[in-house]
């Protein structure tokens, strides 16, 4: 095992490396400019074999990338923010042709008002593009994960995106284990799809138009290679735990044995919310933390096993969906909780957009508060915007 | 008019399509015709014609039949008759009037 130091960015890069895609196809965006960057001087340094096409623009560089991946390839590319916003029409049409294609993607705001730094409204706004969703909470799982993630794609024909939190992850330096280059290209092995354009012997239509007699059928069985994902995820996060020593939970616990509160929460907040978790425990508080990984497919039975046991649940969430009802972490956890016979007490907190820097105290407050309502049964405020300022 | 899904002898269920839509056989818009689609009908008159293949290379539906190097008339089987090789048609040659389809 190799110990080294690298930035998100450049995990998520040296990942890409060690896979050696048949194409990248990226355009740069703050903040993951870096990762194709990096890559493309992997490409000049003759480090891999990539053909590697500078798009004009996201929306461009996702279609070359559903090219190349309907020619038969290894396909990945990178991007943030806007530029997920753009490639988002091509999301749908790579999803539905069931093209595993696989983003490295840095987790950063929408405009307006511009912004460059981290929250998640960006995957969040593409959740029901037909694309696997995975938030790291460190380099370390970005890392890891374009790796389970591109192998998952690829076995189920679904594509993925890997997202870390921008600049809390992307540009911050962390020991980082890698394994050597033959490992991964063993792990991920080669990859032979059934169906491929330049399969010239066996010419076939790919894309056509597809009406109202045919249309729905599609998409019904698009809908059923998804609910495949979180079966083959589960049997290739263990694979790759006996290569690497680490495994990653669609959903994660942390010290939940005995805890009658929880916070449930993705990306680098999660790891922020276990030191908490560590100094409340001491003081004999029965709190726990869950950790939401994958958010596409969702982990339904697993999030309801993870949260059933608590008396009440406080979702952070680092988006909103403009429904006037808090985040879509929150909706979503609060429609799987519905079919408990007994649910816990369920409340929002949306924070940290535009980068607003969640403190310690922060989360204390969640704990303090989330306590208090199981204590009592009573919600006052189903959804609270923490750290804003003019609010309570 | 049918398309080369409903030639199959029923349709099919979604279990049992590839994935995608992919369609196992290639050139499947030979099988969509797409004539009925028109309501102007290009008149091509091989008198006026000075053979310039501008209408041919410009057809969107690859509908103007040429047979060694010259054209030879229109497929209306895949005219759609968007009035495009009249268009382009050299006005010294008009040789392609639009005429209004009758039933
Ligand atoms: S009318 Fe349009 S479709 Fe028909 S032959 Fe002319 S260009 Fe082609
Ligand atoms: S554009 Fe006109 S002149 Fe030229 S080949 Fe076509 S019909 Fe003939």
């Amino acid at each position: 095992m190799k110990v080294i130091a690298k930035t998100g960015n450049e995990a998520m890069a040296y990942a890409m490396k060690q896979i050696n895609p048949d194409v990248v196809a990226a355009y740069p965006i703050t903040p993951a400019t870096e990762v194709v960057q990096i890559f493309s001087n992997y490409v000049a340094d003759g480090e891999v074999d990539t053909e590697f096409v500078a798009a004009e623009s996201e929306h461009s560089a996702l279609s070359a990338c559903v090219g190349a991946s309907v020619a038969g390839g290894r396909v990945m590319t990178s991007t943030a923010s806007q530029g997920l916003a753009l490639m988002h029409e091509i999301l749908y049409i790579a999803a539905g042709n069931h093209l595993p294609i696989v983003i490295a993607l840095v987790n950063r705001s929408l405009s307006a008002p511009i912004n460059i730094h981290c929250d998640h409204s960006d995957t969040m706004g593409s959740r029901e593009a037909g694309w696997m969703q995975f938030y790291s909470a460190n380099s370390q799982e970005a890392y890891d994960s374009i790796i389970i993630a591109l192998k998952v794609a690829e076995t189920c024909g679904v594509p993925a995106i890997v997202s870390t939190d921008a600049f809390i992850i992307s540009h911050c330096m962390d020991r980082l284990e890698v394994l050597e280059d033959e490992e991964v290209q063993k792990f991920i092995g080669e990859y032979n799809p059934k169906y491929y354009a330049l399969d010239i012997g066996k010419p076939k239509t790919y894309g056509p138009l597809d009406l109202q007699d045919y249309f729905f059928e599609h998409k019904r069985s698009q809908i059923d290679a998804f609910s495949k994902v979180l079966g083959t995820y589960n049997k290739i996060a263990q694979e790759y735990e006996k290569l690497s020593g680490r495994y990653y939970p669609a959903v994660e616990e942390y010290r939940t044995d005995g805890a009658e509160v929880a916070i449930f929460t993705a990306g680098s907040t999660a790891d922020t919310a276990k030191e908490v978790v560590d100094d409340l425990r001491e003081q004999g508080r029965k709190i726990g933390l869950v950790r939401m990984r994958m958010w596409r497919p969702l982990p339904i039975e697993e999030i309801k096993k993870a949260l059933s046991k608590f008396k009440a649940v406080a979702v952070m969430d680092r988006s909103d969906t403009m429904a006037d009802f808090g985040g879509p972490v929150f909706l979503e956890t609060r429609g799987i909780l519905y079919d408990l016979d007994k649910r816990p007490i369920i409340t929002d907190y949306v924070y940290g957009l535009g980068g607003r820097n969640v403190e310690i105290a922060d989360i204390v407050r969640v704990y303090d508060e989330i306590t208090e309502v199981a204590k009592t049964g009573k919600v006052s405020k189903p959804v609270t915007y923490l750290g804003v300022r003019g609010e309570e | 008019m049918k398309d080369v899904h409903v030639e199959c002898q029923r349709l099919m269920d979604w279990q049992e399509l590839a994935k995608g839509c992919l369609i196992q056989e290639a050139a499947t818009s030979l099988n969509f015709k797409t004539g009925d689609w028109r309501s102007m009908r290009p008149v091509w008159s091989e008198d006026k014609c000075i053979q310039c293949l501008f209408c041919w290379i410009t057809c969107p539906d690859s509908a103007i039949k040429v047979k060694d190097g010259k054209v030879t008339g229109i497929d209306y089987e895949f005219c759609k008759g968007c009035g495009i090789c009249a268009q382009i048609c050299p006005e010294k040659a008009s040789a392609i009037e639009m005429i209004r389809e009758e039933k």
